[in-house]
């Protein structure tokens, strides 16, 4: 009522045209979820013209899709879906033979994952745009993704570990991305009683070296620690640059109904690495290579993935490499733990405190020299809560999960349980603005704000559950975002937009950063696929035993050839379609009837293939299904299947 | 001839050379789904998109309508003009330096030839892509043919055609220009002498002129 009535008030065109749709939207819903927001100004503050672009881009995780969707800010559009962990037959990414190789682990072929948190490339911890990395939950990886392509170059398993959690955050140069296991299993595995957990079960931080020219990721060294589970993560950056911050819980031990007997002690711990140190000890010949087994993949230049196995790691222990780990008591069951832009501060969101542990890296140095230890755990010093503590936010809400930060010296922090944002002053705790969001709130996004320089104008809440937010869509709904305007005192809802998969995590940066540097199409003149065609005159089929080779083109609006005869039934027929064209936005589709795999999407002066096993006699259609052209319909052709033994010769038309 | 206009024609022949380091023409089509631009730029011994790949991508749309490829290799055109431009600009340095009034009338007259026999060139090259079309061709109009203008624009079906002088092709046309105000001066001052007027006022009719 309050909205309606304030539309007959403001009365201006832009103010019903904002607040109507709040009023349409919240038509027969109760009173209490009307609250949201829509300012008077807020369709105007997202509003981008047509043909204009957005000032963000936000990589967003695609939690249990395994993909990365990139939305741009404030608009909310949808800009693409980066296929990552998971098969994504529309572009063949994981059946095309080119992109098999990127799905490959120590386990075999797996087609899936559970994308949780994206983070970009820093340089001198703010982010550069190169890259963003992403991690697997389920089989332990971490991918990077080209900021000029969007498309995943590289795929490392992280062996010794299960379930990547804390993971990928970057150092503040991108010398490392890490790894930490959510859950504590044997090192290395072994048929062991699960009731043995406290004398078996073990943790692992794993640091990942980057090229900083390539982007090429190597396991540098890994860190065994107790078996506690180890949640998220995030590097120091300024004066605590050299050191990461893992947070832990169920330092109970427990490994059964964690819910209740991980959730017995008032405090937890955040895990202090000195990087540098550990750096040093490998350095000093400190690490024990172990045994392992676990894959990289990487797609090359060519456009081709190749999977390398590697069988071992440099393993340290706190033990071997004194002053490289202590812990910080925090309360209760830590879930972000997250530096301030200044490097000085770390905010952790313990899930069931009710209070924000703030930890000052300058009180934590000095505890340190001066050893001040509440006493040890396997080993590893445990400093004490006082000595290192800054300030607590008292009672900010329930379920503080996460904080990212402004650059106006304030922290934000999600609160699942009591679903909003909460503002607050890092210099003394002060909680300074709350906001609610729609509904249980868990991660949050400020472009940079995980970074030394936050872009702090907006503010991307990701909620886990969505209710009656949208249009419903029977009993499975996309998740629900809020886009927040922090620019002022108050904080602001602009925007609510579904979201796809389950964001866990995201990232944002000015688009200015990333968007003048895509690559437009490949160099066809380059194409290195062995099977590839620089021009019409390439285009061939050739057998070998059952296996027949199709080199084929394809360019507004034909493939050539287009006409093939001679196969068998139970052939093994590589489709390899080079898209011949050089011009930017001119993909060509293949799809041949009864793939049992996918259809193959090629980029201009790409090549990709397809195996088909035809299981029947007949003449089979195949055409383009990127409508690419005014002739598009007509792009088409045929291959005949003769019966096992029975084949003519093999025939195709195309020019010599 | 007297030192301002062997100094133009020096200036006129030294000028050409900007056809070696920049297009000669242009050719641009415009329309909606080709934001980036699209089009031709044409030098004296190349022909190049004007974004990259953007000959390809030209040929491409045009094989729609049966439009032969334009395939720099197969123009003769392209390897013998840069001999007649350094031809050009090595007669037009020597009329300078030789400062007979004869040449520079003759080189004026050679210049214009060649500049009128390339645009004739262009033209013909223009009509038989725009009219010699393949009569299998996906898409054929009754009596639509395809010859983008000499100079000017004009809509080819969805493209607007535009074809102006790139840098190259004004820097000759500058020189012509420069040739001519040179014949000019010469042709009146010879026509002065002949009246028997000091040369020194000829020159500086021809200083005044100038300025």
């Amino acid at each position: 009522m309050s909205i309606r009535h304030r539309i007959r008030v403001t009365g201006t065109l832009i103010a019903c045209a904002a607040a109507a749709a709040v009023v349409a939207a919240s038509c027969g819903r109760s009173p209490s979820s009307q609250a949201a927001g829509g300012t008077a100004d807020a369709a105007q503050r997202v509003y981008v013209p047509p043909g204009q672009y957005d000032e963000f881009y936000a990589f967003v995780s695609g939690g249990f899709s395994g993909n990365m969707p990139v939305y741009a800010l404030p608009s909310g559009r949808l800009l693409r879906d980066i296929p990552v962990f998971s098969q994504y037959p529309e572009k063949a990414w994981g059946y095309s033979e080119q992109t098999k190789p990127m799905l490959m682990t120590s386990y075999g072929f797996i087609p899936w994952d559970d994308a949780h948190h994206p983070e970009l490339s820093q340089t001198d911890g703010v982010p550069d745009g190169r890259w963003v990395f992403v991690n697997a939950n389920n089989t332990p990886r971490i991918a990077r993704i080209s900021l000029k392509t969007f498309d995943t170059e590289e795929i490392i398993e992280i062996p010794n570990s299960a379930g990547n959690h804390s993971s990928p955050f970057v150092t503040q140069n991108t010398e490392y991305t890490v790894a930490g296991t959510r859950f504590s299993v044997p090192i290395p595995q072994q048929d062991v009683s699960i009731s043995e957990y406290r004398e078996k079960f073990a943790g692992m931080l794993s640091f990942i070296k980057v090229d900083s020219a390539t982007g090429r990721m190597a396991i540098a060294f890994q860190i065994l620690m107790p078996g506690f589970d180890y949640d998220l993560s995030h590097s120091g950056k300024g004066p605590s640059h050299g050191w990461s911050f893992f947070t832990s819980y169920n330092s109970e031990q427990a490994h059964t109904l964690l819910e209740k007997n991980a959730s017995q002690h008032d405090k937890d711990f955040i895990a202090a690495i000195n990087w540098k140190q550990a750096e040093q000890c490998v350095a000093g010949g400190k690490a024990s290579t172990t045994p392992a087994r676990y894959y990289h993949n990487v797609m090359g230049e060519n456009q081709i993935a190749t999977s390398e196995v590697l069988t071992s790691t440099k393993v340290l222990t706190p033990a071997t490499c004194p002053d490289m780990v202590y812990y910080l008591p925090t309360p209760k069951s830590p879930h972000g733990v997250d530096v301030d832009p200044s490097g000085q501060f770390i905010a952790a969101g313990g899930k069931l405190a009710s209070l924000i542990p703030v930890h000052s890296f300058a009180k934590m140095m000095k505890a340190i020299q001066n050893k001040a230890f509440e006493g040890e755990v396997s080993g590893i010093p445990v400093l004490k809560y006082d000595e290192i503590i800054s300030c607590e936010v008292k009672d900010p809400g329930l379920g503080p999960l996460h904080t990212e930060f402004d650059d106006k010296g304030n922290g934000y922090t999600s609160m699942f349980l009591s679903s909003e944002v909460v503002k607050w002053r890092v210099s003394d705790c002060a909680v300074l603005d709350r906001i609610p969001t729609y509904y249980s709130l868990g991660h949050i996004m400020i472009p940079g704000g995980d970074s030394r320089k936050p872009w702090g104008k907006y503010l991307l809440a990701m909620n886990k559950i969505t209710k009656d937010r949208y249009l419903p869509t029977g009993p499975e709904l996309n998740q629900a975002a809020q886009l927040i305007d922090i620019s002022g005192d108050k904080m602001k809802l602009l925007l609510d937009f579904p979201t796809i998969g389950e964001p866990h995590y995201a990232q944002g940066i000015p688009a200015s950063l990333i968007k003048d540097n895509q690559v437009r199409t490949y160099d066809l003149a380059a194409n290195g696929d062995p099977f590839g065609s620089k021009s019409e005159k390439d285009a061939n089929v050739v057998r070998k035993g059952n296996r027949v080779d199709i080199s084929m083109t394809a360019i507004r609006s034909h493939f050539m050839p287009d006409n093939i005869e001679g196969i068998q039934v139970g052939d093994s027929v590589y489709f390899h379609v080079t898209n011949l064209e050089q011009d930017w936005d001119v993909p060509h589709g293949f799809a041949v009837t009864g793939a049992r795999n996918s259809e193959l999407l090629v980029m201009p002066g790409q090549t990709r293939t397809i195996v088909w096993v035809p299981e029947r006699v007949g003449v089979f259609p195949f055409y383009c299904t990127d409508f690419c052209s005014a002739l598009h319909q007509e792009m088409q052709g045929y291959i005949r299947v003769s019966p096992k033994g029975g084949a003519p010769a093999i025939a195709f038309n195309a020019p010599k | 001839m007297n030192r301002t206009s062997r100094i133009l024609v020096a200036v006129a022949a030294l000028s050409l050379g900007a056809l070696f380091v920049a297009p000669m023409w242009r050719v641009d089509l415009k329309a909606p789904q080709y934001p980036e631009g699209l089009g031709l730029r044409i030098w004296i011994n190349q022909i190049q998109g004007a974004t990259p790949n953007g000959l390809n991508s030209i040929n491409g749309l045009n094989h729609y309508i049966g439009m032969k490829a334009i395939e720099p290799d197969q123009i003769a055109e392209l390897r013998f003009m840069p001999y007649v431009v350094a031809g050009l600009m090595v007669s037009g340095l020597l009329v300078a330096v030789l400062g007979r009034r004869s040449l520079l009338y003759a080189y004026l007259g050679a210049f214009f030839a060649i500049a009128l026999a390339g645009l004739y060139d262009f033209w013909r090259w223009e009509y038989d892509y725009g009219h010699n079309l393949d009569p299998t061709a996906a898409i054929r109009i009754q009596g639509m043919s395809y010859q983008p203008p000499l100079i000017g624009g004009k809509q080819l079906l969805n493209f607007h055609a535009t074809s102006w002088p790139d840098v190259g092709g004004w820097a000759a046309v500058i020189a012509v220009g420069l040739v001519v105000v040179a014949a000019v001066l010469e042709w009146r001052a010879g026509r002065s002498a002949s009246r028997s007027l000091p040369a020194a006022a000829a020159r500086g009719l021809a200083g005044g002129m100038l300025v």
